[in-house]
């Protein structure tokens, strides 16, 4: 306006004054974006991902959002994220304690999947890992108040390898025997059945995605049994074997406790069958 | 809707009408918005009649379990986000590029998308309520838009863009289930009523910026072959989303040939409908190519009321 002449600086700021306004308005609707892609990358507790679904970070990247996973389920298990759902937004997952996955054999929905964001190579379904169902609450579970609901164990598409009846002492009745469900996240594959048919009111064994439901063992952590069997004998210098230093004419065997030297060993002047002399605590182990 | 342009001699299209006829008048609209609702239609009698001839969003589409088609705008966030999807979706890929390629790149903004309804029910508002101004945002901020897109999937590692497109979440939304996604679309509506003329579609859309990039390249074009009959009324200019794209070819400006090469043209036929002279028609790229001045992008112009 000012400079009318010298219009090539006008215009020259006027493009740098645009081009900067523009910039920056698209650069914050950016972080915007950024951030909330960020926030949404951790999956909330009750969504599971549907059967061979990439972790997290992959999937964000992989899913086109196009909801052939959620058609192509016989069962109409699954949903499509909506915008105000704190995952990324037209993302496929169930809520196992509405409808479980009902691992079906032919997997429609990673067939269905046109990216690979549900992974091709899963051809078995009982080696999917959808979430790990966790026994959250042993306050109301009923076997572990000692009833025999065993309704979590029964139901279970993979009875007796991803949940197990451990038996345990009743210490509160010193006669019966609970049954405690024990999951083992090897067999797992995180359908949800064991959740939806819970009949506490609120679940007392809830599936979550692995992340959340899996520890994790530093790396550096060796399982001795595990390495001896796999080293095929100790790794260790082997035990050198204990030496008693007994009272004369004694001998100490484990689980029996102290005796008398057998006589032919025996220290000489010990009369050989006699225990009198012994408290009853050192005769043989027996109480 | 557009039939009550009629009632005001002020409106562009009278003279057409006059001209042609009400119906010839309004034939690239009609069948615009016929092609629009039609293919919105399809995807919906599956999930509304379990009528499944389309399966799935625009993102990706499988039309009798034969047919795959895939947005290549998409497909290129989840590349950069670093993953390569299945065979599937790149067939439905190269399907889809070589589809506008041959239709028009911007084709899918006006013929397809379903934002294009919106937006355009907004603009009419907007002229039949008299609304005047418009905030200023120069038409090439959406390559900046496209631009924040693909990094934001590079740097975030995945679609971020999805998160909050209304694109997807509409058409998605309309088949699978809005959720809070009709506040988005009241905004984008809102923007484009009350903020700014032709706003989404026409200055920030990212997906209609990816698809022009497209339509740098595409076959189907707007030709003039009676560019000499035009008597100045103003009317292609009046309904054009993007009146950028008429000037040069209509005016010869740096001797342009009868054609509009520009990128953002979307094809949608609408100067054909409303010009009584019959100036515009549809025509290929290699009419009356004399010497292609191909502008980068559509440099922002005084665009006529």
């Amino acid at each position: 306006m000012d400079n009318e002449n010298k219009p090539s600086a006008a215009a020259r700021r006027q493009f740098l004054a645009d081009t900067a306004r523009m910039a920056c308005g698209v650069g914050l609707l950016g972080l915007g974006v950024g951030l909330y892609a960020r926030h949404a990358k951790a999956l909330p507790p009750a969504a599971i991902r549907p059967p061979g679904a990439l972790p997290e970070t992959e999937f964000s990247a992989a899913c086109i959002r196009c909801g052939l996973c959620v058609r192509d389920c016989p069962f109409d298990i699954l949903h499509l994220a909506k915008p105000e759902e704190p995952m990324s937004t037209g993302t496929p997952y169930f809520v196992a304690r509405q409808l479980p996955c009902e691992m079906c054999e032919d997997i429609p929905c990673v067939k269905a999947c046109p990216t690979g964001a549900l992974d091709h190579s899963l051809k078995d379904i009982n080696k999917s890992k959808m979430g790990l169902a966790v026994l959250v609450d042993q306050e109301t579970c009923l076997n572990f108040l000692g009833l025999r609901c065993d309704i979590c164990y029964r139901v279970c598409p993979v009875i007796d390898k991803a949940i197990t009846l451990d038996r345990q002492v009743n210490v509160r009745t010193g006669r019966h025997t609970h049954f405690i469900p024990v999951v083992h996240s090897d067999h797992c594959t995180g359908c949800g059945k064991c959740e939806k048919a819970c009949p506490t009111e609120v679940a007392s064994i809830k599936v979550f995605p692995l992340y959340m439901a899996k520890g994790q063992l530093s790396s550096h952590y060796r399982l001795g049994w595990v390495e001896k069997e796999k080293a095929g004998g100790s790794l260790v210098a082997p035990d050198v074997e204990h030496r008693y230093n007994m009272p004369e004419g004694m001998k100490y065997e484990s689980g029996k406790g102290l005796s008398p030297s057998a006589p032919a060993d025996a220290a000489p002047g010990s009369a050989p069958g006699s225990t009198s002399g012994l408290p009853r605590a050192f005769q043989g182990g027996k109480l | 809707m557009n039939a009550t342009l009629k009632t005001s001699a002020t409106r562009p299209g009278v003279e057409a009408i006059a001209a042609k006829g009400w119906l010839a008048a309004h034939k690239w609209l009609f069948l615009r918005r016929s092609s629009q609702v039609g293919i919105l239609l399809l995807f919906l009698v599956g999930p509304w009649f379990g009528i499944w001839i389309v399966k799935g969003n625009l993102n990706f589409s499988y039309t009798l379990n034969f047919l795959p088609l895939t947005d290549p705008y998409v497909i290129l966030q989840s590349l950069l986000a670093r993953q390569v999807p299945e065979k599937l979706a790149l067939i439905g890929v190269t399907i889809v590029v070589l589809f506008y390629l041959l239709v028009g790149g911007r084709a899918y903004c006006s013929w397809v998308c379903p934002v294009n309804l919106l937006t355009d029910f907004a603009y009419w508002l907007r002229v039949r309520l008299g609304l005047k101004g418009s905030a200023h945002i120069s038409r090439p901020t959406r390559y900046w838009m496209l631009g924040m897109t693909l990094v934001a999937a590079a740097v975030t590692g995945s679609i971020a863009w999805e998160m909050v497109n209304p694109v997807s979440m509409m058409h998605r939304g309309l088949i699978f289930g809005l959720g809070l996604a009709w506040a988005v679309l009241l905004a984008v509506f809102l923007f484009d009523l009350f903020v700014m003329r032709h706003g989404w579609c026409g200055h920030l859309c990212p997906v209609g910026a990816f698809y022009s990039l497209i339509g740098r390249y595409t076959l189907t074009r707007i030709k003039l072959p009676a560019r000499e009959a035009c008597n100045d009324c103003m009317d292609c200019f009046a309904v054009c989303p993007e009146p950028q794209v008429i000037r040069p070819a209509l005016k010869a400006i740096d001797g342009t040939p009868p054609l509009i090469l520009e990128a953002n043209c979307t094809n949608c036929g609408r100067c054909i409908d409303v010009c009584s002279k019959d100036v515009f028609a549809f025509g290929t790229r290699f009419n009356k190519v004399v010497n292609s001045v191909e502008p980068v992008t559509g440099v922002p112009q005084a665009a006529p009321k």
